[in-house]
């Protein structure tokens, strides 16, 4: 009986723990499955090619697994497929690039040790990745304290700027401030503010606060519901009670599925209440339904319906590669546009040294998919176009109003008069 | 006024949401006693089946057909989580019984390598599921208080869910049976009653159980690969707090936090609302650390 047990015991063990290497392997092979094309064709190519000689190492860091790989997944491909592109054209400095994918399995301090691996075992050049803000500030001391480059590609609450990463989503000046100005004067005074319990929502309310003291809005309510909070009967009986003008929007994540099926169960379309949405793009219509999202606004700045030639290319090129049925969005294109910025820099600089790259990259330009941007020499943000979109039927976006030329990033609000009150808290 | 109603009205919705995701653990954890962390993933096999009956219906039959998805669906994630159920008791639960810390880590591994399953199957974004056409809008009762067609259906659909555990645990053989082996499984053996048959089925049942719960949630909510992390928590509050072994005492756990939620929600913020919730449940168990409903058997000598 006690043999029986022993070898019973044995047995789950051997289970549990070829069950955590499943999940393990299956979160590996992911990413060496789409590298490996890129790593056979760079090295035949090395090798046919000797006198160019050399590959230059870079990192990707993104959540594959876990809660955040919903976003991040997307961001990756279309890195990935920067790097391809950049490489079939010959490369950088004629080396080819070679792309090191880590998985930060949405968790912070993942994050900083495959950023600190990348930096100290794998020497890259240069690392992409990160979508929460919580990622970011992990992240931040890894690259200043081994003298790295990363490249930051989702919209965030401001308030930073780090001589190691480079933002290349938006800033609050370019997404949130611009978004707020245009439903006052289009929309109504009465703001209602709901948001998930966490950084960025807080900070970004905190701004918009301040923002409708000065321009002459209301603040009705401010709501937060924890991360992963499916509920939200009881938010919408508020709203229904407190009659806004305007929901600003920054929930985060698959609340917003639960929070818009909802509002509509309750009979609440876009014709009774605007809202307005900073965390919902193509890629999140997808699994919430167009059907509950149409006529619901959202401010980005890229949509896929965006046109510009640069864009038409950018759109075809994504779908083939990744399937029909696959769509682009803000961070995928400022994930994509980022490694294109860096490699233009290594290419003005003719070298990969951080340094060099930094100097090279101030006031650089460069026509993404979305419109010019330019990175600003004094906080390493970048210069974008501001779009508010409407949903429409097909899950797509309709452009309704944009700010017409590339906004200067402004990540501490200095050009605002109420601006030194956020900062200031 | 019709805020009063309709706040009550969303209470009760919350309970019956709690109690939905909490019946298929009231069996596997209230009765056999099995930590059950992958209750959650079953769960997701129930929403996503939603989900794949749904495209089938959409790209094999008529248009017509499209509204009779739902209810096929439920038939399919029932019949699917119990099926993964039943192996899984078969592999691996039946070693542990009696062995909770045992059994709330194999179960903790089964259910990441289920998640990942899913992420590989379905991808790691969010996949939609419509509703059909005959459960949009909503009851109109007065300007402010709208009842939803989907809440109120989700109500029925928990009533009838209980109503047939009930039937089968106090009205018919393999229910006795099923009883019998919970609270003395030596002597129900020695009369005769197999109970590795009657434990894999029980197990099978309370994970069927969470499938219809998965396939209901995706009315309301997100079917993703970690759907099942939203609600493991709340259905282990909503068991421990009725009292572990006891039918009434899910429902009465379930109705409790869900009208309190909702109180509480609305009178605060939602996060500090949760944060009363949970103290007041703490310090309930401190009083009363059976639950609500107390029901004496070996299991818990």
């Amino acid at each position: 009986m006690r043999s029986n047990r022993k070898s019973l015991t044995l047995f789950v063990a051997a289970f549990m723990v070829l069950g955590t290497a499943l999940a393990a392997c299956t979160a590996e092979t992911k990413p060496t499955a789409s590298t490996s094309g890129t790593k056979t064709e760079a090295k035949t190519e090395a090798n046919t090619n000797s006198s160019a000689g050399g590959e230059i190492p870079v990192g990707i860091v993104h959540s594959l697994t876990g809660t955040m790989s919903i976003s991040e997944v997307s961001v990756k491909d279309a890195e990935m497929m920067a790097i391809d592109e950049i490489n079939q054209a010959g490369g950088v400095l004629g080396k080819k690039l070679k792309p090191i994918i880590e998985d930060g399995a949405s968790d912070w301090p993942t994050f900083a040790e495959k950023t600190k691996k990348l930096l100290q075992k794998d020497k890259v050049a240069v690392i992409f990745g990160g979508w929460t803000s919580a990622s970011r500030k992990a992240v931040l001391p890894v690259v200043e304290q081994n003298k790295g480059l990363f490249f930051y590609p989702v919209q965030y609450e401001g308030l930073e700027a780090s001589p190691n990463i480079f933002y290349t989503g938006a800033t609050t000046n370019q997404q949130i401030v611009p978004a707020v100005t245009w439903l006052l004067q289009n929309k109504g005074k009465k703001f209602f503010l709901l948001g998930s319990d966490y950084v960025f929502p807080r900070t970004a309310n905190k701004i918009i606060k301040e923002q409708l003291k000065a321009e002459g809005g209301t603040l009705i309510a401010e709501e937060y519901t924890p991360l992963g909070h499916t509920d939200y009967n009881t938010i919408i009986s508020k709203i229904k009670k407190e009659k806004p003008d305007v929901v600003f929007n920054t929930l985060n994540g698959d609340s917003n599925v639960a929070f818009f099926k909802q509002l509509k169960d309750a009979g609440i379309g876009p014709n009774d209440l605007t809202t307005l949405s900073v965390s919902i793009a193509e890629e999140e219509i997808r699994g919430i339904g167009a059907s509950v999202l149409e006529g619901h606004y959202a401010a980005w700045n890229y949509y896929q319906t965006t046109d510009t030639p640069e864009n038409k290319k950018f759109v075809d090129a994504y779908k083939t590669k990744y399937g029909k049925d696959r769509v682009t969005d803000d961070p995928i294109e400022a994930g994509y546009f980022g490694v294109y910025l860096w490699a233009e820099a290594v290419k003005k600089a003719g070298s990969t040294d951080v340094d060099k790259v930094k100097a090279a990259a101030k006031g650089l330009e460069y026509s993404a998919p979305g419109g010019k941007v330019k990175i600003d020499g004094d906080n390493q943000h970048v210069y974008k176009t501001v779009r508010i979109g409407q949903v429409q039927a097909d899950g797509q976006f309709k452009e309704v109003w944009n700010s017409g030329q590339p906004v200067k990033p402004d990540p501490f609000l200095t050009t605002y008069p109420w601006g030194a009150e956020v900062t200031k808290k | 006024m019709g805020i009063l109603l309709l706040q009550l009205f969303n209470g009760v919705s919350l309970g019956s949401i709690l109690l939905l995701v909490a019946l298929g653990l009231a069996i596997t954890f209230g009765l056999m006693n099995v930590i059950n962390m992958a209750h959650g993933e079953f769960i997701m096999i129930g929403a996503y089946m939603a989900y794949t009956i749904q495209q089938l219906f959409h790209n094999m039959l008529p248009p017509a057909a499209f509204g009779w998805y739902f209810p096929a669906s439920l038939a399919v994630a029932f019949a699917a989580a119990f099926a993964v159920g039943l192996l899984l008791e078969v592999t691996l639960i039946r070693f542990l019984y009696g062995r909770p810390l045992d059994s709330l880590l194999a179960t903790w591994g089964v259910s990441l390598v289920l998640q990942q399953l899913a992420r590989q199957t379905f991808g790691a974004p969010n996949v939609a599921v419509k509703a059909p056409a005959w459960l949009e809008g909503g009851l109109q009762l007065g300007a402010d208080l709208t009842l939803p067609y989907k809440r109120l259906f989700i109500i029925a659909l928990v009533i009838v869910c209980i109503a047939i555990i009930y039937a089968f645990l106090y009205r018919s053989a393999g229910g006795r049976r099923m009883r019998a082996v919970m609270q003395n499984r030596g002597m129900a053996a020695c009369l005769g009653i197999s109970t590795r048959r009657v434990d894999a089925v029980s197990f099978a049942f309370g994970s069927g159980l969470a499938g219809i719960a998965g396939c209901a949630l995706t009315l309301l909510g997100p079917i993703g690969p970690t759907i099942g992390t939203y609600y493991i928590v709340d259905a282990f509050m909503v068991v421990v707090l009725g009292g572990i072994g006891k039918l009434v005492g899910t429902v009465a756990g379930a109705l409790g936090i869900g009208v309190l939620g909702t109180a509480l929600e609305y009178g605060t913020s939602a996060t500090i609302g949760k944060v009363i919730v949970f103290t007041l449940i703490i310090a309930f168990l401190q009083w009363k650390p059976s639950g609500l409903v107390t029901v004496r058997s070996r299991t818990l000598d």
